[in-house]
């Protein structure tokens, strides 16, 4: 039995913000894999659940006119692994949705949950910032848009405003036409686990030299987070091993990550390090480069 | 806080008047007489809990009894047909990948579904695994049930 006191089931996007302007102490609920464990730690009191598990409106991958991709907020994982849009445009994604928990976990978790919940193991948070996604949220003043490293504002903690829902993901076209990605997840298992360091790269690349350079971090900070001044170096920078040692040296500076019964800070510094240079080669050699 | 609701079970159409805050484990094992279902960890750790919603692979005790309403469940209870195993079922019977029983109607259902997705495709061991690594056993070490799979991806 969940501990919550009442239970509210919505239709629409519009009912639920209005649901939850009525109830000041609400919790929304799409695909249960994060709340419905901590009602069972008895974790809230006297909760409302405003149950947004089975609204179409938040269920969708599409292009639009503008060439925006856009995922709503309660597309599954398992959606994301079988989409062709994805596949084609942002593969790094389905590397992300494939790398969460094991099949049942994936099959009923959201993308909307899991940066909702504000952690920084989240596995498609990463690459999300990588992709520069901007989140569509809507509450009763009407519709915002926000940058993902916006969003997340310390642990366990977003930018949702009072009566806000997250409606879904939008990443425009500069962000994605003509990159290559990819993200890997250290952990201690190969499934079933929550990452130790997760890393996500996506680049661009033109007779060697590098167009643009991205590089985020889940488990490296308290958010996840990606690493600025690293990325401006590799900018029109050609491609060569020496690069990579310094891409190395220079995450090093920007994270910071900490010791937990999981792993400790250097530990998780090493893989950090290690990452930066694996995936971005790896993108790399994908791509025909040499290195 | 009750509410109707109905879904079809194994091909059966059954009503219940459920307890909004119960979990489909819970709507399975004390309305349905579902006793396949197994509490492993209550948390959707080990998959002992396994079923079918409308043919995705789910674990029933994170899953509310209410989002059953309308849809079709699969048990391990629905996988023989007149007495005679499903070939997933004896897959696991002459690979010997049963032993004290308690995660098998969990892993019979992720195979089944793995399998339907599968079927003729070669799969290797690793997307096997992967597939199943949401199922947790206890005793058999799991060289029997990886067999098992195989063989029910070949028949
Ligand atoms: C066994 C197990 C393994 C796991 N493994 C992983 C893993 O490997 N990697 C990983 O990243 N996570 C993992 N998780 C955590 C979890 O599955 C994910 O974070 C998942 O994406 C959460 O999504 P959900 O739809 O289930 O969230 P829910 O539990 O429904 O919601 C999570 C939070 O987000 C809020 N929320 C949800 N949707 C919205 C919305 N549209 N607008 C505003 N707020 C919203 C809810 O109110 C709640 O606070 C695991 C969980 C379990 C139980
Ligand atoms: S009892 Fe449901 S996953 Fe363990
Ligand atoms: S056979 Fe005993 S737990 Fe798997």
């Amino acid at each position: 039995m969940f501990d919550f006191e009442k239970y509210i089931k919505p239709e629409t996007i519009d009912e639920t913000i209005k649901y939850i302007s009525e109830n000041s102490d609400a919790r929304l609920i799409a695909g249960g894999t994060d709340i419905l464990i901590n009602l069972k730690k008895g974790k809230f009191e006297n909760l409302t659940l405003i149950d947004i598990h089975d609204i179409k409106e938040l269920k969708f991958i599409k292009i639009d006119d503008n060439k925006n991709i856009l995922i709503g907020s309660g597309t599954t994982f398992l959606n994301i692994i079988e989409s062709d849009i994805i596949k084609k445009h942002i593969p790094m994604l389905i590397k992300a949705a494939s790398s969460v928990g094991g099949p049942q976990i994936r099959n009923i978790a959201t993308i909307g949950g899991n940066i909702c919940n504000g952690v920084t193991s989240a596995d498609s948070a990463s690459s999300l910032f990588a992709l520069n996604a901007v989140l569509i949220l809507k509450g009763i003043n009407g519709k915002r848009e926000i940058p993902i490293s916006d969003f997340y504002l310390g642990h366990g903690k977003v930018d949702l405003k009072e009566t806000e829902i997250l409606i879904g993901f939008k990443i425009t076209p500069n962000n994605y036409k003509g990159y290559f990605g990819h993200y890997y997840k250290y952990a201690m298992r190969n499934s079933m686990d929550i990452a130790t360091i997760g890393c996500a790269v996506s680049l661009k690349i033109n007779h060697g030299v590098f167009q643009d350079y991205r590089i985020a971090y889940g488990v490296a900070a308290p958010v996840p987070m990606r690493c600025l001044k690293t990325e401006k170096a590799v900018i029109n920078q050609k491609i060569s091993n020496e690069l990579l040692n310094k891409i190395s040296n220079m995450v090093e500076k920007e994270v910071n990550p900490r010791t937990s019964w999981r792993a400790s800070k250097e530990f998780r510094m090493n893989i950090i390090k290690e990452l930066s240079k694996r995936v971005t080669k790896k993108i790399l050699i994908s791509v025909g480069e040499k290195i | 806080m009750f509410q109707e609701i109905s879904f079809i079970l194994n091909g059966k159409k059954r009503k219940f008047n459920i307890d909004v805050r119960k979990s489909l484990f819970e709507i399975l094992r004390e309305y349905a007489g579902i006793k396949s279902v197994k509490q492993g960890c209550k948390v959707g750790e080990c998959g002992a809990c396994s079923v079918l919603v409308d043919d995705v692979l789910i674990d029933s005790c994170i899953f509310l009894g209410l989002w059953a309403d309308g849809k079709k469940i699969k048990t391990l209870e629905g996988q023989a047909k007149q007495g005679k195993l499903s070939k997933v079922q004896q897959a696991y019977v002459n690979e010997g990948a049963i032993q004290c029983g308690f995660c098998t109607p969990g892993f019979i259902m992720a195979t089944t579904s793995f399998v339907k997705k599968n079927k003729q495709k070669n799969v290797t061991i690793d997307e096997i695994k992967k597939n199943h690594a949401g199922n947790l056993c206890r005793c058999t070490g799991y060289q029997n049930i990886l067999k098992a799979v195989k063989k029910s991806l070949r028949n």
